[in-house]
This record gives C-alpha cells, sequence and structure tokens, in this order.
C-alpha cells in the first residue's frame, strides 16, 4: 500500500515536472543569438518575396482582360520582366549564402575555450564527464550540465550506441553525436539559467524521453557546484537512508550505477553519486523527489517503455529505504 | 483489302473502319482473368499503378491520423512508441517509395506514349513485370506492418540503430527488401520511358516540340537511372551487415556510421526532385490548357528542368549539415543548395508570364496550380532557410522540416498530382470527375493542409523534435499540437471527398469527349479512353502545340502493319521516321517472373541461401519470358 502511495505521489510530480526553457527564439547564448538573428533576417526577407510573388500571381489571375481582342503582350516585355526576376533571385540568394557563411563563421569554436565537458550519448541518456585538474579530481555526473556564465565551453561529443543529437536550442544549435567520431560544438550562456534540450537524432524506443539540463551560474557558483560534485558521497545520516545505502549494495543496483566512496561501481547507467542534487531523473522524464525516485525504482517501464533499466524485484521498505538513500545524495 | 508484296497487311490498304477493327484485333488483350494477368497494354497497367499508389496514398494518410491522435495532447497513450516508430517510419516509407515515386512515374506509363504519339510503350512485358515487383514490395511492407514486423528506424534507417546490434528482429530487413522492391520497379520504369522518349515519338516530334510533361518525365528518368544505384548499394550492404555479417557501417571493425548517410542521401535528395519534377510537367500542362497559351519560355523551362536534375546530385550533404562534417564543405552545400532556388524561380517566374498573358479559366485542375504556386512557393523559400547551414542547425530534425516537406511535397508535388487527376481523369477513364465537387476538395485540402502543417514551422522553432511518439506537459507545445490534430480532420476530409468523386465518376460521371479541355497535346487527338492501339494513324507533328496549330485534320504516318503489333522507331533528335518495329504481345510470364523474384527476394530476408536458389525459378521464368514463341511479333 505505501509503496503505491509512493508510486502515486511519483506520478504527481510528473504532472508538475521540470520547467526550462528551448526555443530558438529565445536564445540566451552568444551562438543561439548571432542564429537567432540569421532567421529573423532571412524570415523576413523570405516573407517579402512570397508576397510579391503572390501579389503578382493575384494580379496576373484577375487584371482586367480587354472583352474583344487582347492586346498581345509583347514579348521582349515578358522576357524582361522573367530576367529581371531572375537576376532578383541570385542576387538574394546570394546575399543569403554570405550572410549564412559569416554567420557559420561566428558561431564556430573559439581556439581556446575556458572549460570542455566531455558528453556521451546512450539510448537514452547523456553521460557527463567532467576532466580533473590540480586543484579537484575529474567526476562523472548525468542529464545535467553546469557551466559558468559568459565562457566558452567546449562539449566534445561522443556516442557508446547509436547515433544522438544534443540540441539546447536558447544556447546553441544542434549537433550529433556519432559512434566512432568525435564532435564538439561551443555552449555559452549570457544569462544565469536552465536551459532545457533534449536528443533530436532518432535513436530509438525511448528518443521522446531524452532530455538534459544545461544550467549556467555564476563562476564562483559554478566552482562551488564542481568541488561538491567532485567529493564521494555522503555517509547517510537518517535511519531510513542508511538502511537504504545497505540495500542499494546489496541488491543488483550496484552492478550498473556507481556511487563514489561504496562499493557501487558499475558504468552500464548513471553515476548515482550526487543524484540527490540533480533537479531531474530519467534524463528530464520528472523532478528528483523522494516519490519519483521511488516511482521511477519500482516500475521503471512504466514510466520510460523499452528504457534499460530493470524492475528490480524490492520491498516496500527496501524502496523506501533506497529512495531515502537517492534523496540524500546531494 | 489488299496485302502487300510480301503479304503483310498495312494499313494503306484499309479504310478507317477496317483499319480500327483490325487494329483492335492485334492490339487488344484477351478477356477475363487471364488477359488482366498477361496484357501488356501500358494503359491498363498505368492505371494499375495509379490506383495502387493512390491506396498506399490513403493507407499512409490513415498513418498520418494516427500519429495526430497520438500528437493531440501531452503524454498521451494511444499508441506506444513500438507502434508509433513502426506507424511513422512507414508513413515516411509508404509515401515515399509506394506513393510519390510510382505514381508519377505510372502517370508517365499511362501519358508519356500517349503524347509523343505511339501505340504501346517500350518494353512493354518489363512495364508489366514491374508493376508485379512494385505490388509485391508494397505489400511485404503492409502485411510486415500488420504482424507487427513494420519497419521502426526511420524511412531514412540510420546506422547503426537499423544495423545488428540494434535493429533487433526482422524490422529493418522488411525495409531494406522493400527498397529493393521499389527501386527495381523504378528503374525498370525510367528505362522505358527514356527509350519511348528518345525512340518511338511521332514523326516530326523533333526534340524541341516534345510536351513539357514528356521533358519533365526524360529528366526525372535520368534522375532514377542515376540516384536508385546508390540506395540499392546502401540497402544491400545493411542487408549484408545483417545476415552475414559484414562490416560495412560498424565504426569498431572499420566501418563507418557516415557512410549510409552519404549513400543515402546521395539518392535521397535526388528523390525529392524524382517526385517534384514530374509535377513541375503536370504544372506546365495544366497553365498552358487553362490560359489558352503555351508556356512563356519553352526553352527557359527545359533548361530549368535540366537544371535542377544536374543540381540535385550536388546538394546531398544539406541533411547532415549537423553530422560533424567539416564547416568549409558544409559552406559549399549551402551554395549548392540555395543555387537551385535560381531553376525553380525561372519556372515560378515562367508560368506567372504564362498567366498573366494568357486567359485564365478557373476549373478545378487550374485551381490546384494556383494552390500549388500559394503553397510552394513557401516551401521552397523555407528550403533556402534549411539550406544555410547556421539556420539549419537549429531547425534540422524539428517540426519546422517536417512542415518544409509537407509543403514542398504536398505542395510540390501532391497539389499538381491532384490537378492532373482532374485533368486527365477523362482521358484515364472516358469520363469526367464533378466540377462542384472538385472546388470542395481543393477548398477542403487547400485549408486543412495550411491549417494543419503551417503551424510545424512555429512548433519546430519552438524547440519541439521529429519523430518522439510524445511531450512533456509542460512543454509549450499542446496548444498547437491540439490544433494541428484537429486541423488533420479538414484534411482527411477532403481526401476523403477525392476518392469518393473519384470513384463515383469514374463509375457515373458524364461522359467526355477527345479533347474536353482543348488542349493542345496528342493525348487528346484519339477518344476518351483511347483504344488498345492508342491512335488508328499515327500523327505527325510539325509544331510545340499540334492540336491547337491544326484545326483541321493532323496529318498522319501511313505504311504500318496491322497484322501484327507495329510502331514506329524514329530519330533521336529529329523524330525522323527510321523503322517499322513489332511490339511484343500479351504475356504471363513477367508475372511470373515477378513471382519468383518475390520469393528469392523474401526469402533472402531470412537466409543468404535464397540468393543461390531462389534464382533458379528467376532463371526459369526469364528463359520463358524471352523464349520464341513463332508469334508475328517474334518472327519479325
Amino acid at each position: 500500500m505505501k509503496a503505491a502511495r509512493v508510486v502515486a505521489l511519483g506520478l504527481g510530480a510528473i504532472a508538475c515536472g521540470c520547467s526550462g526553457n528551448q526555443s530558438a527564439l529565445h536564445p540566451y547564448g552568444a551562438p543561439a543569438i548571432h542564429v537567432e538573428h540569421l532567421i529573423v533576417g532571412i524570415v523576413a526577407l523570405c516573407t517579402v518575396v512570397w508576397v510579391l510573388v503572390m501579389a503578382t500571381l493575384g494580379a496576373a489571375l484577375w487584371r482586367r482582360r480587354q472583352k474583344k481582342v487582347e492586346t498581345e503582350i509583347s514579348q521582349q516585355w515578358l522576357t524582361m520582366t522573367v530576367t529581371a526576376a531572375l537576376a532578383l533571385t541570385v542576387i538574394l540568394i546570394a546575399g543569403m549564402t554570405i550572410a549564412s557563411f559569416y554567420t557559420t563563421r561566428a558561431i564556430g569554436l573559439p581556439a581556446k575555450a575556458a572549460l570542455t565537458i566531455t558528453l556521451k550519448a546512450q539510448q537514452w541518456w547523456w553521460q557527463v564527464t567532467y576532466a580533473g585538474s590540480a586543484a579537484m579530481p575529474g567526476f562523472q555526473t548525468a542529464n545535467e550540465i553546469h557551466i559558468p556564465v559568459g565562457q566558452d565551453v567546449q562539449i566534445l561529443l561522443e556516442s557508446a550506441d547509436v547515433i544522438h543529437s544534443f540540441w539546447v536550442p536558447s544556447l546553441a544549435g544542434k549537433q550529433d553525436l556519432v559512434p566512432g567520431r568525435s564532435n564538439s560544438l561551443l555552449l555559452r550562456a549570457e544569462k544565469p539559467g536552465v536551459y532545457r534540450g533534449q536528443c533530436a537524432e532518432f535513436c530509438g524506443l525511448q528518443h521522446s524521453h531524452m532530455a538534459v539540463l544545461v544550467i549556467a551560474e555564476a563562476p564562483a557558483d559554478y566552482t562551488r557546484w564542481a568541488v561538491s560534485q567532485s567529493a564521494d558521497a555522503i555517509m547517510p545520516a537518517g535511519p531510513d537512508a542508511a538502511a537504504g545505502r545497505t540495500a542499494f549494495l546489496a541488491k543488483p543496483c550496484a552492478a550498473c550505477h556507481t556511487v563514489r566512496g561504496t562499493a557501487a561501481t558499475g558504468t552500464s547507467g548513471p553515476d548515482l553519486t550526487h543524484v540527490g542534487s540533480r533537479q531531474t531523473i530519467a534524463a528530464g522524464l520528472v523532478e528528483t523527489t523522494r516519490g519519483s525516485l521511488a516511482a521511477w525504482i519500482a516500475d521503471p517501464q512504466t514510466l520510460k517503455p523499452g528504457n534499460n533499466m530493470p524492475m528490480v524485484p524490492l520491498t516496500s521498505f527496501e524502496l523506501q529505504d533506497i529512495s531515502a538513500y537517492m534523496e540524500s545524495l546531494k | 483489302m489488299t496485302r502487300s508484296k510480301d503479304g503483310e497487311l498495312r494499313d494503306t490498304a484499309l479504310s478507317d473502319r477496317e483499319l480500327k477493327r483490325a487494329l483492335a484485333v492485334t492490339w487488344s488483350a484477351p478477356p477475363g482473368l487471364w488477359g488482366a494477368l498477361s496484357t501488356v497494354d501500358h494503359k491498363v497497367i498505368g492505371r494499375r499503378y495509379v490506383a495502387t499508389a493512390f491506396v498506399f496514398l490513403a493507407l499512409g494518410g490513415v498513418l498520418s491520423m494516427l500519429m495526430r491522435l497520438q500528437l493531440a495532447q501531452p503524454e498521451a497513450r494511444f499508441i506506444g512508441p513500438d507502434r508509433y516508430n513502426q506507424i511513422f517510419t512507414m508513413h515516411g516509407s509508404n509515401m515515399m517509395f509506394l506513393f510519390a515515386v510510382p505514381v508519377m512515374q505510372a502517370m508517365a506509363i499511362y501519358f508519356v506514349p500517349l503524347m509523343v504519339g505511339t501505340r504501346n510503350i517500350a518494353f512493354p512485358r518489363l512495364n508489366a513485370f514491374s508493376y508485379w515487383i512494385y505490388l509485391a514490395g508494397g505489400l511485404l511492407l503492409w502485411i510486415a506492418f500488420v504482424v507487427d514486423t513494420g519497419p521502426d528506424v526511420g524511412w531514412f534507417a540510420y546506422v547503426p540503430l537499423s544495423g545488428p546490434q540494434y535493429g533487433a528482429g526482422k524490422r529493418a530487413d522488411v525495409w531494406a527488401q522493400m527498397i529493393t522492391f521499389t527501386e527495381v520497379s523504378a528503374l525498370a520504369i525510367a528505362v522505358e520511358i527514356v527509350v519511348t522518349v528518345f525512340k518511338q515519338r511521332a514523326p516530326g516530334m523533333s526534340l524541341d516540340r516534345l510536351p513539357l510533361f514528356v521533358w519533365s518525365m526524360v529528366v526525372t528518368s535520368f534522375l532514377v537511372i542515376m540516384a536508385m544505384p546508390a540506395i540499392m548499394i546502401a540497402s544491400t550492404s545493411l542487408i549484408l551487415d545483417r545476415l552475414v555479417g559484414t562490416h560495412f557501417f560498424n565504426p569498431a571493425e572499420g566501418g563507418d556510421a557516415l557512410l549510409w548517410q552519404h549513400l543515402f542521401w546521395f539518392f535521397g535528395h535526388p528523390e525529392v526532385y524524382i517526385i517534384f519534377l514530374p509535377a513541375v510537367g503536370m504544372v506546365s500542362t495544366i497553365v498552358a490548357t487553362f490560359t489558352g497559351r503555351p508556356v512563356f519560355g519553352y526553352l527557359a523551362t527545359v533548361m530549368a528542368l535540366i537544371a535542377t536534375g544536374i543540381l540535385a546530385f550536388g546538394l546531398w550533404v544539406h541533411h547532415m549539415f549537423v553530422a560533424g562534417l567539416p564547416r568549409l564543405g558544409e559552406s559549399f552545400f549551402t551554395a549548392s543548395s540555395m543555387a537551385i532556388a535560381v531553376p525553380a524561380g525561372l519556372q515560378i517566374f515562367c508560368w506567372l508570364a504564362t498567366i498573366w498573358a494568357g486567359r485564365p479559366v478557373f476549373k478545378t485542375p487550374f485551381l490546384f496550380v494556383i494552390g500549388f504556386m500559394v503553397i510552394f512557393v513557401i516551401g521552397g523559400l523555407t528550403g533556402v532557410m534549411v539550406a544555410s547551414v547556421p539556420f539549419d542547425t537549429q531547425v534540422h530534425d524539428t517540426y519546422f522540416v517536417v512542415a518544409h516537406f509537407h509543403y514542398v511535397l504536398v505542395g510540390g508535388a501532391v497539389f499538381p498530382l491532384l490537378g492532373a487527376i482532374y485533368y486527365w481523369f477523362p482521358k484515364l477513364t472516358g469520363r469526367t470527375m464533378s466540377e462542384p465537387f472538385g472546388r470542395w476538395v481543393f477548398g477542403l485540402i487547400f485549408v486543412g493542409f495550411n491549417l494543419t502543417f503551417f503551424p510545424m514551422h512555429i512548433l519546430g522553432l519552438q524547440g519541439m523534435p521529429r519523430r518522439i511518439y510524445t511531450y512533456q506537459p509542460e512543454m509549450p507545445w499542446s496548444g498547437l499540437n491540439m490544433f494541428i490534430s484537429l486541423s488533420a480532420i479538414i484534411l482527411a476530409a477532403g481526401f476523403l471527398l477525392f476518392f469518393i468523386d473519384a470513384i463515383r465518376s469514374a463509375r457515373s460521371g458524364a461522359v467526355a469527349t477527345a479533347n474536353p479541355w482543348g488542349a493542345s497535346t496528342l493525348e487528346w487527338a484519339t477518344a476518351s479512353p483511347p483504344p488498345p492501339y492508342n491512335f488508328a494513324r499515327l500523327p505527325v507533328v510539325d509544331s510545340r502545340e499540334p492540336l491547337w496549330t491544326e484545326p483541321a485534320e493532323l496529318r498522319v504516318a501511313a505504311g504500318l502493319g496491322v497484322d501484327r503489333r507495329e510502331l514506329l522507331i524514329t530519330s533521336v533528335a529529329e523524330a525522323v521516321p527510321e523503322a517499322r518495329e513489332s511490339s511484343v504481345g500479351n504475356s504471363i510470364w513477367p508475372l511470373l517472373a515477378a513471382l519468383a523474384t518475390t520469393v528469392a527476394l523474401v526469402w533472402s530476408i531470412f537466409s543468404p541461401w535464397a540468393v543461390v536458389w531462389g534464382s533458379i525459378p528467376v532463371a526459369v521464368s526469364l528463359i520463358g519470358w524471352f523464349w520464341p514463341k513463332g508469334v508475328p511479333e517474334d518472327e519479325s
């Protein structure tokens, strides 16, 4: 019964879900802003062209024609008009090609980025790896990328299985993650905020539920976040969470997931060391709450049919404890 | 009746009535089922092809309505991800491979021989074979779908998702083998059209007098011949990867996932023009007839067709702008993709000039042409947008692109096609479709189409990707999606009305005369529907508009035999008569060969040995096909 209530709570959490901005028309990063200018310019130009063509069509269809003998329109006049229209087309096309070329140059990667993050997509979530430095060991997280505001961030894009595409429209255009290749993309946010993106290349059953959040924060906040993420998991304080830790390590969970500082070192699922600090679970599917965690752990196949997490049989106490443990992993 | 010296009966010896009776005996198929299965008449096969393609259009339309049902609300549970992925894959594959390309070629099978004034298409038995193979490919795909083995990897079947590791079961194999069926049939028709146009034209129909629809089909056929091999190599390599463990596309073993995309789009982009160029020919035909004057700028229009055909092969990379290719190379493809707007624009300007100078008659076919212009120009302009690399990085694989290519393919090809059906229906069936019905059909489809697809541009820019079976309620997309789904009902009603009108008119529409619209081209010089031999006496042409410039009787060629199926071979450029040539008679062997081929191809989904053992019945049927049977056509 209790488990059922927790599941119900979790489903409730889906209804409110996560928030975020995901629109090419609301750009908050330099690359997306450049592209938005291009979009607005080309769309405006094309609208004018369309209106002109339609006006000509309308005039051609409904212009007044003499009842009796139509004075034959001079062939020469028609030829000149068509030629002029064609010349104008060539000029417009050339102009848009050049504008496009300059925008391409503007959104390219700079020679040196402030930060490089490796993003590895897999069916159907995102593994995020931050390289270590002298001050701080490297770490992994999932489905959530933190970046410092106002800095150029290079994202290295790789795939573990099929082709995916990384697309956070408010920050930048998309780029594919192709197995056997390494692509890269410039990400830059001008304003702190949470920017949502989702996989844009069809990648199988749960292509629809493969979201990613980019969280842009002030450089100091970003550094604080990175330091806390690089630390091992904390020992849980409450009795529920402590029991959850024991159950987690005893059950098959640890075969796929890593919780740094414990015996759990599986790598086929997301790193859970700080899962409680992430805004969402299951690649943007639901907000991280104890209820949604329980709903997910109890029955991952109902929330996201076809995903690679199996249903692990748990008693309602175990389910509650493990959810409490996950939530405590801030 | 007098026979010539060699005992042959020539048309010169017969009165018109005797000639028609004698030709009917020579050219008819036997009555009943046997005749239906063994006929090689291009008109029967063409009509069959068109009807089958429209059945697939209706089925594809049902799939799209299912998708709209699922997408009307966020996190809807009408259709699960597994079935949804099959549905959108089927919709795309069905519309491209079983409807759009075949229906255009089918119209050519019917009308090109009539428009160039000959009695049958070149290689009539290959033509029959092509239809049966096409039908088998369509049945394979749909039966697989019904038994839950429909392909679920997208109509583009990107590896590695469609490869052996991630595409479990036989779903991707069904898709790949369906490609083989439809490409074989498409290649066969392309070859027939090229030979028919280059060698069987009416005397005097030099290349600069070719009707524009025929020109468009010639260019299209060359595109088919050059583009289809790429996809056949791709799909065959995919089958090999899946069936016998080759590694063409496996990066872990030295293969390359992007190789698939290059091969696929080297075919896939010309494919768009394979669908669009015939429609351009239809528009030119309809514009000329309903403005009462030849299309302005014949040479410019033909050059635009050829230029489009050539450029079509130079822009496949714009489908791969976000795959991670070098940026400089991509900029080249931006320029080439934008450049194709120049010949497309030229065509539009020529039609506008024609309408301007002519006197438009607002009949249903012409309404569809007006709808075409309004919609296709939008599709062309959004095409210019996606040609730009930076623009494309935001809209690629989103609903913006869904909107774009429906504007191009429905606006650019289906509108002209529906206009062409209304236009040529009297010739196809001998009856006319209803004009009041036609206006309703046009109105519903035009309004429904725009309401359905225009908002998708906005959805795409708002970040909605393609090929998702659902979306989360917090995304700001639900309102527009509901609006789109409701609008789709208007669109579907329009198509439903079209089908009702077509079926009703075919049975009981007003009986049509030979040339009800007062058109200029040769298909209107014979009865509606044409007799099995098309023309009792083959026409001779000395202008671009033979039925306009010669209000009196057409001049005709004389001296053809009537005892056997005989037609006239003329020279490539000037259409000077060169020889009398026999055209083959009816045969059941194309059907048997198609059956044997079908068994071999379907079997090879399951075992590579099918290629060995399955080839034996194919060889037997081909021997039967070509074995001389002592009929007059074989003797000549």
